[in-house]
């Protein structure tokens, strides 16, 4: 027996919104909600509307609550956009009071209400929808699993019938999942009229948010950072990769490996043009990566930053003795285990500085899966062309999360930079080899790889000081010649590492702010909030380190900029300040690390206030 | 002067392998450990086993970590590539690098604080994973760079030279070897020329995880009255179950034996093995009864010695990985590159 409509409205205006709201789901875990969210966000886009979905989950498998928030923004906005979902699919008890509560006011509530809630348990101030998914399953199916599986889709079709979805995009996409199991198409399709039709005949149709087919999507693609980045490591030529299970990074890796199976098995021998090798630990992975890119392979790992912490020690052997490394770093919450699941773009300055000693590491840095691609494939050019390791530093927001991003491109007249690297026919033609030697003023010396020749270029690799032929040396002038050196090299990198890229204001101001990685989407949401306030600002995103000459001038040419980071000390600041030796009081720090990800009202009301302040 | 380089002059008369080499071709640089350190022994064995199997020393990478075991890679194969890691973790050091060529030889040098220490997990899952290479463990029971510490292989109630008595369990690294999956297993002294090169020689034939720990007295802080790594010591208690007498292949060499004491195994590359059986009832095929008789005989005060396991048929890591025949760091763009058109395609599955 289906339960009585039990719609609730009590005052309050009721949000009235096209194409730009906020669906958030609260799940139960393992009741089989994720594929049905992702086909929720998934048909937004296909009917031409931008959403960025975000999942929000807990260091933890099975029993702890989870949440899918769904962000759709006509006018093409990925970021967070900060408070509470404008529609709320409750369907978590554990969590009903909170999800509740954080519903905007005039929002909407869906529930199943085949148990319905009782009045005090709702606000007056939201609009309260009950459909009895339990109920409909259980009456259509008599497998328990099937109930489960079908609710969901249920849910879906009730959903689309409130909001306006096309139910001929839900269906498409059904078609493409289940390709070539057509009982398993129809059967879904089934269950996704039955939630429609009993929406449509049982509730006022649709409610105040609703969808219509747009054009913002265009030919973008959508994928999370971490397939991308593993994706442009396939790119790069990556051949091996060992790595250590940690989130939010593991998915990278097994990114990697799901397209090593797909491009780089040989088809003749049906061998594998790659090894992957799950290490111990975190000191075995970069040991791993670091033997192999000696011997002439391109070799990554991916981690976090508990992983940074532990390799520590090799990425000083790998700056010393110049071996190239790639380390992506996707980077949580910190401290010590910190916040697993959050976002944070914490690791900066431990990366930048990483091991003891006087080190200065290369960093690329990513605003979306788009440039993880990109970058992820530089690196290994970077890690060669300069030997020594070169960290991409991601974040869970960017890796984890599913983004709509530029297509990935490929010029295929492009080919791997394999570096400066001496081969039997330069030993044989009798090219003078020292391993340190700085033969062109870069900073940068030939190696060679062992095996090459059988008589020449022969050297030892050490993490002990040496001198320009590579042999041990503790004399002080030999020491410091090579610490100059890796400076010079470092100041090399400064070319080529990507610049930052400036974005002027549309009226003239002598305010600016930097920012970088998944700060991107909020920050530039949130420079047309301050511009509707009047508030100007040029805006430059540093995508890697060490800063080319471009963001010191862009600091010279403004009074104030703000430095806006996911981090508590603003990290990228102190490396400004530490690097291009800039006075502190010019950079103000706008921070956001509660682990969450940076909304564009948190930097446009931090910014403002400042101003605000500044000025009385 | 921090580096002692060896004068290059030859005696004009010295022996020649088939490759054109002499003994000396295959050293390194002067070593610059104590004299009568057990580890310069090692090295020499190592330039003899790699001198007489005629491989090219540039075919072969030699790994080490930290200590004075490991700063002997310095001191032989001058023309290989070396490479001097961090402490306790050359095993992973070595295991990249050989993943990216499989084409050379890996040899990893040792030490007790190296391995059994500070580097125990690596030394364990570079066993466990049958990454092919020799890896010998230079082992005195003591830290030398830092003057007499004891460490993780130092024998329960042994003496240093202060006089302090070590209360830990001692690691036995064979052991662990045996348990975590080696294909060859063998434990030689570095006083003991005649059995170690032969053992050397085999291990380098052995197309899988190859260990080799080798007792080798340190003359400066353990090799005094109490201590079990002693040459006295080693010498009076070692133990050996067989003795390795040829590699085959090349020159046959005629002994007459008592029937059943010689047993001859042919190893994956084609290399055969004789051992001369020195105790007729130990069966270095069967990984159990190794241990057990390895830890019988600990228990009564021996150091057994010889090779005590080996597999003729390993598997190893590129096996396990089906990594392609070419080395990996030799493919090329084309092999590597997906492409642009591959690129549209998983463009087109992303939308």
């Amino acid at each position: 027996m289906l339960q009585q409509i039990d719609r609730v409205t009590k005052g309050g205006d009721r949000l009235q919104r096209v194409n730009d709201f906020v669906v958030k789901f609260a799940n139960v875990n393992g009741s089989g909600s994720a594929s049905a969210n992702a086909l929720f966000a998934k048909a937004v886009l296909r009917m031409g509307i931008a959403a960025t979905p975000r999942n929000i989950f807990p260091s933890n498998i099975q029993g702890l609550p989870t949440w899918y928030e769904v962000r759709i923004s006509d006018a093409g906005h990925l970021a967070a956009r900060g408070g509470g979902p404008d529609l709320m699919v409750a369907m978590n008890p554990q969590t009903w009071d909170q999800d509740v509560k954080s519903i905007e006011p005039g929002g909407y509530l869906f529930y199943d209400n085949t148990k319905p809630m009782s009045e005090e348990k709702f606000r007056s101030d939201i609009v309260v929808i009950g459909v009895p998914l339990t109920a409909i399953a259980n009456k259509a199916y008599d497998d328990s699993r099937q109930r489960q599986l079908f609710k969901n889709i249920v849910g879906l079709g009730a959903l689309s019938a409130l909001i306006e979805m096309d139910p001929a995009v839900i269906e498409t996409l059904l078609a493409e999942q289940f390709k070539g199991r057509d009982k398993l198409i129809a059967a879904n399709v089934q269950a996704l009229h039955m939630g429609r039709d009993w929406v449509k005949q049982n509730l006022d149709c649709p409610i105040g948010l609703t969808l219509k087919h747009a054009n913002t999507v265009g030919d973008r693609i959508f994928i999370d950072g971490n397939s991308a980045a593993a994706l442009g490591a396939v790119y790069g030529g990556a051949t091996v990769c060992a790595w250590y299970p940690i989130t939010p990074s593991s998915s990278l890796a097994e990114a990697f490996i799901r397209y090593c199976g797909r491009m780089r098995v040989d088809k003749a021998t049906g061998k594998n043009n790659f090894a992957i090798v799950q290490a111990e630990d975190e000191l075995a992975s970069i040991g791993m990566v670091i033997g192999a890119a000696w011997n002439g392979a391109r070799a990554f790992t991916a981690t976090s930053g508990p992983g940074i912490s532990l390799m520590q020690e090799f990425v000083g052997l790998a700056y010393f003795a110049e071996i190239p490394a790639v380390i992506f770093d996707v980077q949580r919450a910190g401290p010590s285990t910190g916040m697993p699941t959050r976002t944070q773009q914490t690791d900066i300055t431990a990366c930048a500085y990483a091991s003891h000693g006087d080190t200065k590491h290369v960093l690329l840095i990513p605003e979306d899966p788009y440039e993880c691609f990109q970058f992820g494939a530089l690196a290994f050019d970077l890690a060669d062309r300069l030997q020594t390791p070169i960290f991409v530093m991601l974040d869970l927001e960017i890796g984890m999360n599913d983004r709509l991003t530029k297509p990935f491109d490929w010029d295929d007249s492009r080919t791997l930079d394999r570096g400066k690297v001496m081969t039997a026919e330069d030993l044989e033609a009798g090219k003078l080899f020292g391993r340190y030697l700085d033969v062109d003023d870069d900073g940068i010396a030939y190696r060679t790889l062992p095996g090459t020749h059988p008589t020449k270029g022969a050297f030892f690799t050490r993490g002990t000081s040496k001198d320009r032929m590579a042999r041990y040396s503790e004399e002080g002038a030999d020491y410091q010649e090579n610490m100059e050196r890796l400076l010079k090299k470092h100041n090399t990198a400064r070319s080529l590492v990507p610049p930052a890229i400036e974005r002027k204001a549309e009226a003239p101001t002598r305010l600016g702010a930097i920012y970088y990685g998944s700060t991107s989407p909020a920050i530039t949401e949130a420079d047309l909030l301050l511009a509707a306030q009047g508030i100007h600002l040029d805006l430059l995103r540093v995508r890697g380190f060490p800063f080319g000459e471009e963001v010191a001038a862009f600091i010279e040419a403004h009074d104030r900029v703000f430095v806006v980071e996911q981090n508590r000390d603003g990290q990228l600041r102190s490396l400004l300040i530490n690097e291009l030796e800039i006075d502190p009081r010019r950079l103000g720090k706008v921070v956001h690390y509660d682990g969450t990800p940076i909304s564009a009202r948190f930097i446009a009301g931090a910014i403002a206030s400042r101003i605000e302040k500044a000025v009385s | 002067m921090t580096f002692l380089a060896k004068p290059k002059l030859h005696h004009p008369e010295l022996h020649k392998n088939s490759l054109g080499f002499t003994r000396r071709d295959y050293e390194g640089a002067i070593s610059t450990l104590c004299a009568g350190c057990g580890h310069d022994s090692i090295s020499a064995a190592i330039v003899r086993a790699c001198f007489e199997l005629e491989l090219p020393p540039h075919r072969i990478a030699k790994l080490s970590g930290i200590g004075c075991s490991s700063k002997t890679p310095t001191y032989f194969l001058g023309a290989s590539h070396g490479f001097n890691s961090v402490h306790g973790r050359m095993p992973s050091v070595l295991t990249g690098a050989n993943l990216a060529n499989r084409d050379l030889i890996y040899l990893g040098v040792s030490g007790d604080g190296d391995s059994a220490s500070i580097g125990l997990g690596q030394f364990a899952h570079a066993m466990r994973r049958g990454v092919n290479m020799v890896y010998i463990v230079e082992n005195n029971g003591v830290y030398g760079l830092t003057k007499g510490q004891f460490s993780a292989t130092s024998d329960k109630g042994a003496k240093s030279k202060r006089g302090v008595v070590n209360s830990d369990e001692a690691i036995d690294l064979v052991g662990l070897a045996l348990q975590l999956g080696a294909t060859f297993v063998a434990r030689s002294f570095s006083g003991d020329k005649a059995q170690l090169v032969p053992l050397i020689e085999a291990a380098l034939q052995h197309e899988g995880s190859a260990f080799i720990d080798c007792l080798s007295p340190c003359v400066a802080f353990n090799n005094h009255e109490g201590s079990t790594k002693s040459f006295d010591y080693v010498r009076e208690h070692n133990a050996a179950v067989n003795f390795l007498d040829v590699i085959a292949g090349r020159e046959e060499i005629v002994v007459d034996y008592p029937p059943g004491s010689v047993e001859t195994v042919t190893q994956h590359d084609g290399s055969t093995l004789r051992l001369r059986k020195l105790h007729t009832d130990y069966d270095m095929h069967d990984r159990v009864s190794a241990l057990t008789y390895m830890q019988e005989r600990h228990a009564a005060g021996e150091i057994v010695t010889g090779l005590l396991y080996v597999d003729p048929n390993p598997r190893d890591l590129h096996g396990h990985l089906k990594t392609s025949d070419t080395p990996l760091n030799a493919l090329r763009d084309e092999s590597l590159v997906p492409g642009a058109s591959a690129l549209a395609k998983i463009n087109a599955g992303l939308r």
